[in-house]
């Protein structure tokens, strides 16, 4: 077995580039250098016509027209577009909004800045695998309804909502659809019809591609949405989105898109594969090991487990020059807040702190996986021994394994 | 978090990790903070006829700094008498270890463990040491 140290299974933090990827930004990095606004030399023309390729390919990762494509700087931008765009532009229609209380921090924080500015936000409770229903989101429309924002899937536990159904009941109340794809887009298929998304983020860095650029997805027909724009200036991006376009980012962008679209269906069953392994593994070495997020609702890469009396952090540090992964414990975090994800899905608190992410991805190997589960068992087992068990026995409500 | 090569030292190899006999009079056993903060810190002391600690042991479920800082402890706690051990700061643990500020009450917590521990080793033997007037002051 040989693996090089240490290994990284944090693929939902950010993945590596991909070399086809970088070789195709390199000209853009070097001798095409032009800016994409400039419609009268070469070097312009050039730029503008590697950023329309690459226009292309992202829409056709999503099922969308490329001319409903923004370029951002990230997935965060995107939803701060999407959601603050939204919010301005349909005010005399309406003031409320719905979304979850497991979404990323650039949605829940752009609309607790909302709500300050008068928006009504409605925090949707999910179950205890992190998902909501359709029939939630229905219950929670009202005539003041003017936008259902929901991840596609969770960066923490990889819980996928019911999206598609959810599009179904946005498109029946005619309330906007916004989804935040930064971790679904690229690692299973998302498309914008098939699942009724009137507004999509999306991210490069998630998808081996550069980081500092993202898009959003805009739905020009059955509804045209439109926006309030967010960054005012030289009217890029049919002025929805002002800024001289990040050229080689883009190429990045559309590269990565490319890849992942024609080598997803084999690469999907691929890392899934892995990371069964990686569960098994784990679970038949240990006792109480709970599964956060839904068992098979869930991205193909991403495994998150709560160890019962070892607290995340002590996990991680020990074997931080071996593997890298994430733990949902306060203790790692500068705030030392629990994952506001486990804790909205009703995860026990000392659970909370005993959780760590494993997101697989494009480069992993299975003897990699199999020194993980080994090396993870191995130090979980040694930190027991430290842990007061005995006192710890009742709080830690473990469901099992 | 940017941790000290002496608190990763004491991290990764803990000292004096383990228990006592909970039924020996001679021993004291503390249990402070909480699970649901994500720190829980037993501290367990031996007491000789002088009133001095022969042995002190701890278990933790805890981040680093905890589990570095009741370690310390513990080295610290042997050899003093329950007056001394009492002396013990959450400062001095903290500065031996240059805890990250947002990390402190991992620090606290081990002081208070060790409080515990002295005050069930009273209740349990009923001798009376000078320092258990300095106990539950705080």
């Amino acid at each position: 077995m040989t693996v090089n140290l240490p290994i990284y299974f944090d693929n939902n933090a950010t993945t590596p580039l991909d070399k086809r990827v970088l070789e195709a930004m390199m000209p853009y990095l070097g001798a095409d250098f032009g800016n994409a606004a400039s419609k009268f030399h070469v070097f312009g023309r050039r730029a503008e016509a590697a950023v329309e390729k690459a226009r292309c390919q992202v829409a056709d990762l999503i099922g969308a027209k490329s001319e409903e494509i923004i370029f951002t700087s990230g997935a965060t931008e995107s939803d701060n577009l999407a959601i603050k765009g939204v919010a301005e532009m349909y005010r005399e229609k309406g003031n409320h909004i719905i979304t979850c209380m497991t979404e990323h921090k650039a949605v829940i924080d752009t609309c607790k800045y909302l709500e300050t500015k008068g928006c009504r936000i409605t925090w949707l409770k999910p179950d205890e695998y992190g998902r909501v229903t359709a029939e939630q989101v229905e219950g929670a429309i009202t005539d003041r309804t003017i936008l259902i924002s929901l991840m596609a899937a969770n960066n923490e536990t990889g819980a996928l909502h019911p999206v598609a159904e959810i599009g179904k009941v946005a498109k029946n109340h005619g309330v906007i659809f916004h989804s935040d794809a930064t971790q679904a887009a690229g690692k299973m298929p998302v498309n914008v019809e098939t699942m009724g998304i009137d507004l999509m983020s999306i991210s490069a860095h998630k998808m081996y591609g550069p980081k500092g650029i993202g898009g959003l997805y805009v739905r020009r027909h059955g509804p045209r949405v439109r926006l309030a724009i967010q960054m005012h200036g030289g009217g890029h991006e049919r002025g929805k989105r002002s800024g001289t376009l990040n050229v080689p980012g883009i190429v990045g962008m559309g590269t990565a898109c490319d890849i992942a679209g024609s080598e997803m269906l084999k690469e999907s069953g691929r890392i899934a594969t892995l990371r069964d392994r990686l569960q098994e593994e784990i679970l038949n070495g240990l006792n109480d090991v709970a599964l956060n997020g839904h068992p098979t609702e869930r991205l193909p890469n991403t495994v998150n487990l709560s160890f019962a009396y070892v607290e995340g952090e002590s996990v991680v540090l020990s074997l931080a020059n071996e593997l890298a992964v994430s733990t949902g414990s306060a203790c790692s975090s500068e705030s030392l807040e629990s994952s506001h994800v486990l804790m909205a899905m009703g995860v026990p608190e000392a659970m909370a702190h005993s959780s760590i992410r494993f997101s697989l991805g494009r480069f992993n190997t299975t003897d990699e996986v199999d020194y993980a589960s080994e090396r993870v068992v191995e130090v979980v087992r040694r930190r027991r021994k430290m842990s007061p068990v005995k006192e710890l026995q009742e709080v830690f409500g473990v469901r099992g394994t | 978090m940017e941790y000290s090569e002496k608190l990763m030292e004491l991290f990764m190899n803990p000292k004096n990790v383990g228990t006592l006999d909970e039924d020996d009079p001679n021993v004291g056993t503390g249990v402070v903070g909480s699970p649901a903060c994500g720190d829980v810190m037993k501290f367990q002391i031996k007491v000789d006829d002088e009133g001095r600690i022969t042995d002190a042991r701890f278990k933790t479920f805890g981040c680093g700094s905890a589990i570095a800082s009741a370690s310390l402890a513990t080295e610290w706690l042997k050899g003093r008498t329950v007056e001394q051990a009492l002396q013990i700061k959450n400062m001095e643990i903290a500065k031996e270890l240059s805890l990250p500020p947002i990390k402190i009450h991992c620090s606290v917590l081990a002081e208070e463990g060790i409080e515990s521990a002295v005050k069930d080793w009273h209740k349990k033997s009923g001798r009376r040491a000078d320092a258990i007037a300095n106990v539950g002051k705080r």
